[in-house]
């Protein structure tokens, strides 16, 4: 197994909601391999979208470490976080996300705002992230004028433009027919095999989970299966 | 920074005309606080300015001592002569000196439009008031003559009383007085009186003595000359002024109150637009919580976040108050009225004057508001929990 880009180790997460504190994530430790696609998957409630942010650096753990491409991101403050969430994490969206009054070339760009990249580097970046998820023609469009699975690509060209470490996708096919699922899948799939990429991805769908390359089984908070593909 | 904040406002100004009725809240809410200030304010400025433009530096006015205006002073005739000869007055191509003895009195008559009679100056003077006060200029008609009832009009005065036509006759002090003439004299509050002869008018309403003394001076540097003759001559108890103090103290009360009066008006309305510009901006944020999330979870810092946000209640705080402060310049400046200083008791016709100062006084007020309207929802967006606003439970 190559080596691992993300580690979690005895972490525990709860939340208090009046005189009461729920405990979402038990005792958790995980290894995730650079280039892997590992999809979460569980019931309702089961923890996996706090897993997703505390991997994608959204929240932070009550106790244990979470270790993301080297860093202790369980330790830095939330301006800290904002910023390593900046270079390392794509993030793909159930609902896509995207700004309505924004065309698709200036949504792509939103990550690149955060670098020292000029205008123009900056426009030729996005227009390969455009091209490589197929939509090279329909940058001028606004989201309203994008189907759903062309606005989930858009969200995708976003998430990947600034070259992350990471992409995190949080039921990226959760709002598209079986069909646009599908080819969201297997863009997320090209993703991860021709470029490299390592994705994790969050989804109640047994089919989708099949693209990874890896499926965990989570219950209460606990990992309970894990379940390797070819 | 810069980059972010850019791209976060330039977001948040291209969601406006999706939401243009809450947004326009805050510029027409604005636009009343500033047009209503301005416009109250530009009333005090113009009665300040009509009664600060009367007189000039190197003129004088004597009073009884320990009057404050013309309207409770008297002098003897013979006090009136000392004072006209004293040193430092200047002499007149015939010799004379250039010096007035007036007699201040009020009357009564309908303004414009009214049927209740409004207090007017009639002020008696002598034949060469008008080479006295050289800023004046008759610009109808002809000056009074000695011995008979006419008056010449002044312009604010032909303006808002009724009847005021050459030729025409004005029921005044004993009798029926005609209008022989009109004259202007620079917008100051002389245009607000009727001037006739001060001996016609000391007989016609039976006062033996004048109440006040103008005097040209030789030059400003006389004053200290001419007063101290004046206050240590023991046949004498007068009281000394320069004409622009005496005239810019009696606006003094007024000013007072009117300002006041704007600036109560404009809070009170303020508070109101300030809760609007509040209400607007949080459901601005409300609509956003999403984009807002997302914006922080891409990576943008919460800084960007409150700056944009507030620049957007700024411009449009500043739109109403451009708005509100360009309502109030047209309709406003220029615009002619009278009221009674209660100070004199009489009627003193001015025009509204929206200065460049009232102007930049009415923005920054817009701008206050909007800074303070957008700072809270500013705030509330930038503090947003992230993993629940993305979940739109925040």
């Amino acid at each position: 197994m190559s080596e691992a880009i993300v580690r979690l180790r005895g972490v525990r997460k709860s939340y208090t909601r009046g005189k009461q504190t729920v405990e979402v994530l038990e005792s958790l430790d995980l290894d995730i391999a650079r280039g892997d696609f590992l999809a979460l998957m569980g019931p309702s409630g089961s923890g996996k979208t706090t897993l997703l942010n505390l991997i994608g650096g959204l929240d932070r753990p009550t106790t244990g470490s979470v270790d993301v491409a080297g860093e202790r991101i369980d330790q830095l403050s939330s301006g800290q976080l904002a910023q390593w969430r900046a270079r390392h994490v794509g993030f793909v969206f159930q609902f896509y996300n995207l700004m309505p009054m924004l065309n698709a070339e200036r949504n792509v760009e939103l990550p690149l705002l955060l670098t020292r990249l000029p205008a123009a580097d900056r426009m030729r970046r996005v227009r390969v992230a455009l091209e490589i998820v197929g939509l090279g023609e329909r940058g001028g469009h606004k989201p309203s004028e994008l189907s759903g699975g062309q606005a989930q690509r858009v969200a995708i060209a976003r998430a990947l433009v600034a070259d992350p470490t990471l992409l995190v996708c949080d039921e990226p096919t959760g709002d598209l027919d079986r069909k646009t699922a599908d080819e969201i899948l297997h863009l997320l799939q090209a993703l991860n095999r021709e470029y490299g990429k390592t994705i994790v991805m969050v989804t109640h769908d047994p089919k989708a989970a099949e693209f990874a390359t890896h499926q965990l089984h989570m219950d209460k908070g606990r990992l309970v299966e894990t379940v390797a593909h070819s | 920074m810069l980059q972010q904040v850019l791209a976060v406002t330039l977001m948040n100004l291209r969601a406006v005309p999706q939401r243009l009725g809450a947004s326009m809240v805050i510029v027409i809410g604005i636009a009343g606080v500033v047009g209503v200030m301005v416009a109250l304010l530009s009333m005090a400025k113009g009665f300040q300015a009509t009664l600060n433009s009367t007189g000039r530096p190197d003129r004088v006015i004597v009073l009884r001592g320990g009057a404050n205006d013309e309207l409770s002073s008297v002098l003897f005739r013979e006090q009136a002569t000392i004072i006209k000869q004293a040193p430092g007055v200047r002499q007149g191509i015939d010799g004379r000196p250039l010096a007035l003895a007036e007699v201040y009195i009020l009357a009564g008559l309908p303004r414009k439009g009214q049927t209740d009679p409004a207090n007017v100056v009639l002020r008696g003077t002598e034949p060469h008031v008008l080479e006295v006060r050289s800023e004046t200029k008759l610009v109808e008609g002809r000056m009074f003559r000695p011995g008979v009832y006419e008056v010449v009009v002044g312009r604010g005065a032909r303006d808002q009383f009724a009847g005021m036509e050459l030729g025409g006759k004005l029921p005044l002090r004993d009798g029926d007085w005609t209008i022989v003439g009109f004259f202007e004299s620079g917008g100051d509050v002389h245009e607000s009186e009727l001037w006739t002869d001060a001996e016609t008018l000391m007989q016609a309403a039976k006062r033996g003595a004048p109440t006040s003394v103008t005097a040209q001076l030789e030059s400003e540097q006389d004053f200290d000359r001419f007063k101290d003759a004046l206050t240590t001559d023991p046949r004498l108890n007068a009281g000394v002024q320069k004409e622009p103090d005496y005239y810019s103290s009696r606006s003094k009360a007024l000013n007072g109150l009117i300002n006041g009066l704007g600036y109560t008006v404009a809070v009170i309305m303020a508070i109101g637009a300030l809760f609007g510009a509040l209400n607007t901006m949080y459901a601005a944020v409300s609509t956003r919580t999403v984009e807002i999330a997302t914006l922080r979870a891409i990576g943008f810092g919460g800084a960007p976040v409150v700056v944009s946000v507030m620049i957007e209640a700024m411009l449009l705080s500043l739109a109403g108050g451009v708005l509100g402060a360009a309502i109030a310049y047209v309709v406003f400046n220029g615009y002619s009225v009278s009221t009674l200083n209660f100070q004199t008791f009489s009627q003193v016709a001015f025009a509204f004057q929206v200065t460049p100062d009232l102007l930049r006084q009415g923005v920054t007020w817009a701008l206050l508001i909007g800074a303070i309207g957008g700072f809270f929802p500013a705030l509330k967006a930038a503090r947003l929990p992230v993993v629940e606003a993305l979940r739109g439970s925040a």
